[in-house]
C-alpha cells in the first residue's frame, strides 16, 4: 500500500520533471542589459533587442535584414506618404485589440520631446486614419526609404498607456520612474514574466501571438542574464549554464569552436571602422606642420596607402574583419564591390605622395582613439601609429574611453580620429547625412563637396529607384577620389551557442527568437 | 566621552564634505554622459539641450552646490542610465553586497585565524610551509585573475558551482537574501572566497607572527612550567593575546572588503552596489557615482568612528591623554 503510494508520487514527480524538461528554454547572455522596457526611451542596441521581443513595429527585418511585414501586412508609396494595411485580429498582451488608433498614438509618442526616436519618427509628419486597419503615414514630400526608417519604432497600446499615465516617455528631469520602465503591454511573441535589471529577465511565449504558426521558432521561455565581464560570459557558455552568447570576445572564438557541443557562427557586421582626417580647419591643433597637411588630397591618399589593412586583419583582428576601401559595408544600399576594394598598401608610393605634397620629412599629428568601443580599437590605432611612422609621420596616440572620445568628434575638436559607423536603415543616406554631408553631425573631417551635399539631400525625396541608386553611386565615386576618410575594415560578428539550438545569425547583431529552434 | 564623540562626528562631517567635493570634481574628467543617453542620430541641438536640462554646462561649483543641497534633503536624483531613483537602486543592491562582504569576512576570520594558529605552533611542518607559500598567491595575484581561475576550475571543469550571478533569493520585506537556500549558497561561495582571499592571507600572516612572538614570552614559559596542557596554553593564553591587533585590522578592512567587492562583483556578475558602480562609470552615470562614493565614504567614516570609540573604551591611556 505504502509502496504503491510512493510509486504514484514518484511517477507524478517524474511527469512533472519531464514536462518541465520538454519546455524549450533559451538561456542566453550578452554584455549589457536593456536600460528600460519603455520602447521609445532609449535608442540603444540591447534595449531595442529586448523590447523587440515584447513589442512590434509595423515593418521588421528578418535575419537576412530584408524588410518583412509585422503589424502591417502591406504598404505602398504615394506622393505625400505611405499607406499601410494593418494586420487584423492582433491583440496586446492584456487582451485589448490592436487598431489604427494605436499606430497614431505610438507615432505621437515616438515624436515626443523626451523620446529617443524622434529623429527617426520625424520622417512621419502625421498619421492619418483611413479605417480601423488602414493608416497613411504622411511625409513632407516623397520619402523613398520610409519603410527602412520604421523598423525600430514600436507600437504601444493607447488605452493602456493612458490608463497608466505613460503617454510620453520619461524625460531627463523627471523625479520618479514611469510605469512603462518596468511594465509592458506589447503585441510581440513574448511577454515579461519577471525582470531584475542586470540579473535575470524571464520572458514567456505569448500563446495568442499572430505569428505562432508562421515562424519556425519553438521557444517557450527565454531567460536572459547579462554578464558584464567577457571571460565570465564565455565561462557560462563553456560550463553549460547558458545556451547562447551574443558577444564572445574574438580571442575566445577558437576556444569555443574547439569545445565539444559548442558552435560559433560569424558574419560581416553592418559596422565599418575608419579614421577621419580634419581637412576643413586651416591649422591642425596637434601638428608641427604649417597649415593643415590634410587639406592636400595627396596626403590623405598617402595615409590610405601607408596603412596595411590586411596586416591589421591578420595580426590584430585574428582574421575577424573585412578590409575595405569604403566606410559602409555590404548589405547597405550603395556598397559596391569596386568601391569596397581597399586602396591597397604601398609605402613607397605613400612616401612619394607626401614628398610631392611638400612633406618629405613627414609631420606630427595626434590620433584620437576610443579604447572601449570597437573590437580591438586601441590595438588597431597602435598598429596604425607604427605603419604611419614608416612614411615619416609621427603619430601621438591618445586612446581614451568612449565617453570622452565621442564628444571630441561631435565638437569637431580632433585632427585625426577613429570612428565606427553602423547603418540601421541599410541605406547610404544614413552615412551621407551624418558622416559626409558638410553639415553632418558626426562629420568632424570638415569634408565639404558641394555635389556630395547635393546628392545627400536629393536622395531623401527621389522616388525613382534607379535614378536614386545612380546618384548614390556617383557620390561614392566622388568620395573614393576625395578620400576624406581612411577606411580600415568592416567588423565581423561572432555568436557562440550550443549545438542543440539553431539561431540564425544576423548582421545587425540582434537575436530574433521567432526563428530560434531548440532541438 | 560625549565631547570626544562630538569632536569625532564633526571631523567625520568634514571628511564627508571633502570626499564628496573631490569625487564630484573628478566626474568632469570621466566624460560626457549625454553621448550615452541619446542615440547616434540625435542632432547637435538635441545634445546641447539635454546638457542644459541636466545643468552639465554650469560651473562645477554650482553643480556641486546643487548636488549637496539635494543630498542634504535626501534627494540623490535619478540615474541617467536606468532612469530610476538612485536611493532606491542602492537600497535594492545593498543586500547583495553586504551578504557577500559578510560571508567573505567570516571565511577570512575563521580560516585565517585557524591556519594562523596552526602555522604559528607547527611552524616547521611541511603543511605549514605549503600553507604559507600558497597564501602568497592570495596577496600577489589580482582579484579578477583569482576569480576567473576559480570559475574555470569549479564551474567550467568540475561543474560543481555556478559561474556567476546570484540565485535562490528569498524576500524579507525589501531585503533580498540568498543565505537561506542551497542555490543561494552555491552561488555565493566562489565570489566570497575570491573576495576573502586577500584578507584571509593578511589575517593568517598576522596571527602567525603574533603567535610566534607570544610563544616566546615569559607568561607562556611560565604556563608551560606550571604543566598546563598544550591546548590550554595555545588557545587560552597565546591566541587571546594575539587577537587585539587582529580585531583592529579587521575593523579597518571591512571597508576594504566593500571597496574590493567592485572587482569581485564585476567578475561574478554579482548584482550588488559595486557592479552598479562599474556600470555607472562606463556610462558616466553621475548621480549613481556620486551617491555611491558618498555612501562608501560614510561607511568608512562610521567604521572609523566605531573603532575610535572602542579604543576609547578599551584603552585608558587615551582617556588620560585628554
Amino acid at each position: 500500500m505504502l509502496f504503491t503510494k510512493l510509486l504514484t508520487v514518484s511517477t507524478l514527480a517524474l511527469t512533472v520533471a519531464s514536462s518541465a524538461m520538454a519546455e524549450n528554454v533559451l538561456r542566453w547572455t550578452s554584455q549589457g542589459d536593456a536600460l528600460t522596457l519603455d520602447p521609445h526611451s532609449q535608442n540603444e542596441s540591447p534595449t531595442i533587442a529586448m523590447n523587440g521581443q515584447i513589442y512590434e513595429s509595423l515593418i521588421t527585418r528578418d535575419a537576412n535584414l530584408l524588410l518583412q511585414p509585422e503589424l502591417a501586412t502591406s504598404w505602398e508609396a504615394g506622393a505625400d506618404g505611405w499607406t499601410f494595411k494593418l494586420r487584423e485580429g492582433v491583440k496586446f498582451h492584456d487582451g485589448s485589440d490592436f487598431t489604427a488608433e494605436d499606430v497614431v498614438f505610438s507615432f505621437e509618442r515616438a515624436k515626443h520631446e523626451a523620446s529617443d526616436y524622434k529623429e527617426q519618427a520625424k520622417n512621419v509628419a502625421m498619421v492619418e486614419v483611413i479605417d480601423d486597419y488602414t493608416v497613411k503615414l504622411k511625409t513632407d514630400g516623397p520619402n523613398p526609404i520610409l519603410p527602412n526608417q520604421l523598423t525600430s519604432i514600436y507600437i504601444m497600446d493607447k488605452d493602456w498607456s493612458e490608463a497608466n499615465n505613460v503617454t510620453s516617455p520619461q524625460d531627463f528631469k523627471a523625479k520618479e520612474e514611469t510605469f512603462a520602465v518596468r511594465n509592458t503591454n506589447g503585441t510581440g511573441p513574448f511577454s515579461v514574466v519577471s525582470r531584475a535589471p542586470d540579473e535575470l529577465t524571464v520572458l514567456a511565449a505569448n500563446p495568442d501571438w499572430w505569428g505562432s504558426d508562421l515562424f519556425p521558432g519553438n521557444l517557450d521561455r527565454i531567460e536572459y542574464r547579462p554578464i558584464t565581464n567577457a571571460a565570465t560570459r564565455v565561462a557560462a557558455l563553456l560550463s553549460g549554464e547558458v545556451d547562447f552568447v551574443l558577444d564572445p570576445p574574438l580571442q575566445d572564438v577558437k576556444r569555443i569552436e574547439s569545445t565539444e557541443g559548442l558552435n560559433v557562427q560569424t558574419v560581416a557586421q553592418i559596422r565599418s571602422i575608419f579614421f577621419g582626417m580634419d581637412q576643413g580647419s586651416d591649422k591642425l591643433r596637434s601638428s608641427d606642420a604649417e597649415g593643415n597637411p590634410f587639406k592636400d588630397v595627396r596626403v590623405r591618399e598617402a595615409f590610405n596607402l601607408a596603412i596595411d589593412k590586411v596586416a591589421i586583419q591578420r595580426v590584430v583582428m585574428e582574421g575577424f574583419s573585412f578590409p575595405t576601401g569604403m566606410i559602409t559595408p555590404p548589405g547597405v544600399l550603395g556598397n559596391t564591390p569596386e568601391n569596397d576594394t581597399s586602396y591597397g598598401f604601398d609605402v613607397a608610393k605613400a612616401k612619394a605622395l607626401l614628398g610631392e605634397a611638400g612633406y618629405p620629412n613627414g609631420f606630427t599629428v595626434q590620433l584620437d582613439c576610443p579604447n572601449n568601443r570597437y573590437n580591438n580599437d586601441e590595438k588597431i590605432c597602435q598598429a596604425a601609429v607604427a605603419m604611419l611612422a614608416k612614411i615619416g609621420v609621427t603619430v601621438n596616440l591618445d586612446a581614451i574611453p568612449k565617453a570622452q572620445h565621442f564628444p571630441k568628434i561631435q565638437k569637431r575638436e580632433t585632427d585625426f580620429y577613429m570612428l565606427g559607423w553602423g547603418v540601421p536603415t541599410l541605406d547610404s543616406h544614413y552615412v551621407f547625412s551624418y558622416l559626409l554631408d558638410s553639415e553632418g553631425s558626426w562629420n568632424a573631417t570638415g569634408y565639404a563637396n558641394p555635389r556630395v551635399d547635393e546628392i545627400s539631400r536629393a536622395i531623401t525625396s527621389e522616388i525613382d529607384i534607379d535614378k536614386r541608386t545612380a546618384m548614390i553611386d556617383e557620390a561614392w565615386n566622388l568620395i573614393k577620389d576625395d578620400k576624406p576618410y581612411v577606411p580600415i575594415h568592416h567588423q565581423v560578428l561572432a555568436w557562440g551557442s550550443t549545438k542543440n539550438v539553431d539561431i540564425p545569425i544576423a548582421a545587425d547583431d540582434a537575436l530574433r527568437p521567432r526563428f530560434v529552434v531548440m532541438k | 566621552m560625549f565631547f570626544f564623540i562630538f569632536r569625532r562626528l564633526a571631523q567625520s562631517i568634514l571628511v564627508m564634505a571633502i570626499v564628496s567635493a573631490v569625487s564630484f570634481s573628478l566626474f568632469n574628467f570621466v566624460g560626457d554622459p549625454v553621448n550615452n543617453m541619446v542615440g547616434q542620430d540625435a542632432t547637435r541641438e538635441q545634445r546641447i539641450e539635454i546638457r542644459q536640462q541636466l545643468g552639465l554646462d554650469d560651473p562645477i561649483l554650482s553643480q556641486y552646490a546643487r548636488f549637496l543641497g539635494n543630498t542634504l534633503q535626501g534627494d540623490f536624483g535619478m540615474s541617467y542610465r536606468i532612469k530610476r531613483p538612485v536611493d532606491q537602486l542602492i537600497l535594492e543592491r545593498l543586500p547583495a553586497t553586504l551578504e557577500l562582504v559578510f560571508v567573505s569576512a567570516v571565511i577570512a576570520l575563521v580560516v585565517g585565524i585557524g591556519l594562523g594558529v596552526y602555522t604559528g605552533i607547527r611552524r616547521h611542518s611541511w603543511i605549514s610551509r605549503s600553507i604559507l607559500s600558497v597564501s602568497l598567491v592570495g596577496v600577489s595575484l589580482p582579484t579578477f585573475i583569482i576569480g576567473i581561475a576559480l570559475i574555470y576550475i569549479f564551474a567550467v571543469h568540475l561543474r560543481w558551482l555556478p559561474s556567476s550571478g546570484r540565485s535562490g533569493t528569498v524576500d524579507f520585506g525589501w531585503w533580498k537574501t540568498s543565505l537561506l537556500t542551497v542555490d543561494g549558497w552555491r552561488a555565493i561561495i566562489l565570489p566570497a572566497i575570491t573576495l576573502s582571499l586577500f584578507q584571509l592571507t593578511l589575517i593568517l600572516r598576522l596571527v602567525r607572527a603574533e603567535m610566534l612572538e607570544v610563544m616566546q614570552t615569559d607568561y607562556i614559559k611560565f604556563a608551560r612550567a606550571r604543566g598546563l596542557a598544550e591546548r590550554a596554553i595555545n588557545f587560552r593564553h597565546a591566541l587571546r593575546n594575539t587577537l587585539v591587533p587582529v580585531i583592529t585590522i579587521i575593523g579597518l578592512n571591512i571597508g576594504g572588503l566593500i571597496a574590493f567587492s567592485v572587482i569581485t562583483e564585476t567578475v561574478f556578475q554579482w548584482p550588488g552596489t559595486g557592479l552598479m558602480f562599474i556600470q555607472a562609470v562606463d556610462f558616466v552615470d553621475v548621480p549613481i557615482m556620486a551617491a555611491y562614493l558618498v555612501f562608501v565614504a560614510l561607511l568608512f567614516v562610521l567604521i572609523n568612528l566605531i573603532v575610535d570609540i572602542l579604543y576609547f573604551v578599551v584603552d585608558p591611556r587615551i582617556r588620560l591623554g585628554e
